[in-house]
């Protein structure tokens, strides 16, 4: 479980974070959606451990991050994973050896082990034979997929996705989302999703965080954001015509 | 106040460089691909030079001399001097910023605005020492390098030296034994290592440090091939007035 508490964040003048409380249950996906300069970004990277929030705590099982001393903080970044927004991948290597890499940093598994696990997390992602490929030859789905497949094969307690669906095709998005509450269900992990895409809040928001301007505007889930009369929620996920009728489809099926 | 942070910034990347090392065998492997990368890569273009730019010491220093007072060894022996004390590892350097250093910054800095060092990071890893660590040792290689540099500039010189008909090729033997000093060598290798080193840190250092997209790239390669040149200009002149005055 992840428990925030009053984060704030600034870089120079600029407030990003304005005092951010919320918390991420283990064996949910949760979504942190809001809209372009919401915030979303630093609030991951925050997570993340990349950014040094000024003001307020965030703790992993308990563990506060900023308490850790730099060692400490580095074993609990090994227990996450990240899909990146552009995958991330590093150029110089094959796919099986992307997703290997985790392993060879952090265990001190022999070479065939570490290739069993490798072809099992491959499979998982339906990417059984792309073994030796390079990041370059594979398409924006493949990427996506590869980088989660990076993400989970150290078996990661926390897996943070920063907009995993940008870029990609609705049919190759929704494969994307299924994959990853698949592998949260599975492997019982605690989720955080950064994301702009409605499909994904319907489908697979467990817990969904609003961000406006740096706040926490709105808290729930795919269940109760139908319900909502919060201006800055209802003016963000119905904003097209599409979901308008949907949410109105929901409340007339609820009626 | 920039210059200071930068300079500040610069020397807490080299103690971070040496904090934390990565897994060894993931290390050696990295070390083997910089050396490829760097040192050998880097052969064909320091041997084409070197060998020219001797040819090129020789045929003027012959026909700068035109006093029939001056004996013909002259030439082998200012030829060795120039490339031994300064074309071999202060010019060779100042080429390779331009091939090294802009590689090393824009592969860092591509690895940068890809988010591959957010990656890194996100896992654990103490980048700075996963990324720079290994130049630095592949970097420590770099007098091999020079070496060849040496030996080719000179062998340059002899060839445009006896082809050109400017001396005999005994003459020019004479010349490249005559008052030979071991120290220079010593002076020599000396500055390559100070070079090395900076051939690899700076230039990390603006590929590390750097924001923005891929025009930033760019501009950062241009801006460390700069300070890496004028930082080998100004050591040289530091490390020269130190060992030789």
């Amino acid at each position: 479980m992840i428990e925030v508490k009053d984060l704030h964040k600034s870089f120079g003048d600029a407030h990003i974070l304005k005092g951010i409380s919320t918390t991420f249950e283990k064996g949910k996906t949760s979504l942190v959606i809001g809209q372009s300069g919401s915030g979303k970004t630093v609030f991951l990277k925050c997570l993340l451990g990349l950014f040094h929030p000024e003001k307020g705590t965030i703790s992993y099982d308990g563990k506060i991050y900023s308490e850790l001393s730099r060692d400490q903080k580095r074993e609990l970044r090994a227990e996450m994973g990240m899909v990146f927004q552009g995958s991330a991948l590093f150029d110089s290597m094959t796919i099986a050896q992307n997703v290997m890499f985790p392993l060879r940093m952090f265990t001190k598994q022999s070479k065939s082990e570490m290739m069993d696990r490798v072809d099992f997390v491959l499979k998982r992602v339906n990417l059984a034979d792309a073994h030796n490929k390079m990041p370059s030859e594979a398409s924006g789905g493949m990427q996506k997929r590869v980088a989660i497949a990076r993400a989970i094969v150290n078996k990661p307690k926390y897996l943070f996705c920063d907009e995993p669906n940008s870029g990609l095709d609705p049919k190759t998005a929704t494969v994307i989302d299924n994959l990853i509450q698949e592998i949260t269900d599975e492997y019982n992990i605690t989720t955080v999703i950064n994301s702009h895409d409605m499909n994904s809040v319907m489908e697979i928001g467990e817990k969904i965080v609003f961000l406006k301007d740096g706040y926490k505007a709105w808290e729930g889930s795919n269940e109760t954001i139908f319900k909502t009369d919060n201006e800055a929620v209802t003016n963000f996920v119905y904003s097209s015509e599409l979901f308008k009728k949907v949410r109105q489809m929901y409340i007339e099926e609820r009626q | 106040m920039t210059y200071l942070h930068n300079i500040g910034t610069y020397f807490l990347m080299i103690k971070e460089m040496f904090r934390k090392p990565t897994k060894w065998s993931v290390m050696k492997s990295l070390i083997f691909k910089d050396v490829d990368d760097l040192i050998m890569g880097s052969l064909g273009i320091v041997a084409f030079i070197s060998f020219f730019v001797g040819g090129v010491v020789t045929i003027q220093t012959a026909l700068n001399i035109s006093n029939p007072l001056i004996p013909k060894y002259l030439v082998g022996f200012a030829t060795r001097q120039s490339v031994i004390l300064e074309f071999a590892p202060t010019f060779i350097s100042i080429i390779m910023a331009g091939k090294v250093g802009s590689f090393i910054t824009s592969s860092i800095g591509t690895m940068r605005v890809t988010e591959q060092i957010d990656a890194l990071e996100v896992m654990g890893i103490n980048t700075i020492n996963y990324l720079v660590f290994p130049k630095f040792v592949a970097m420590m290689l770099y007098p091999f390098v020079i070496s060849i540099a040496m030996f080719l500039g000179i062998l340059g010189g002899m060839a445009a030296c006896i082809y050109g008909g400017f001396s005999t090729l005994e003459d020019y033997i004479t010349g490249v034994q005559m008052d030979f000093i071991p120290f220079h060598i010593t002076y020599a290798f000396i500055k390559t290592f100070v070079f090395a080193f900076l051939l690899a840190t700076i230039p990390s250092y603006y590929g590390y440090y750097m924001k923005g997209g891929a025009l930033e790239v760019g501009k950062a390669s241009t801006t460390s091939f700069v300070w890496t040149s004028v930082m080998i200009i100004l050591l040289n002149y530091i490390l020269t007035q130190l060992m030789l005055s």
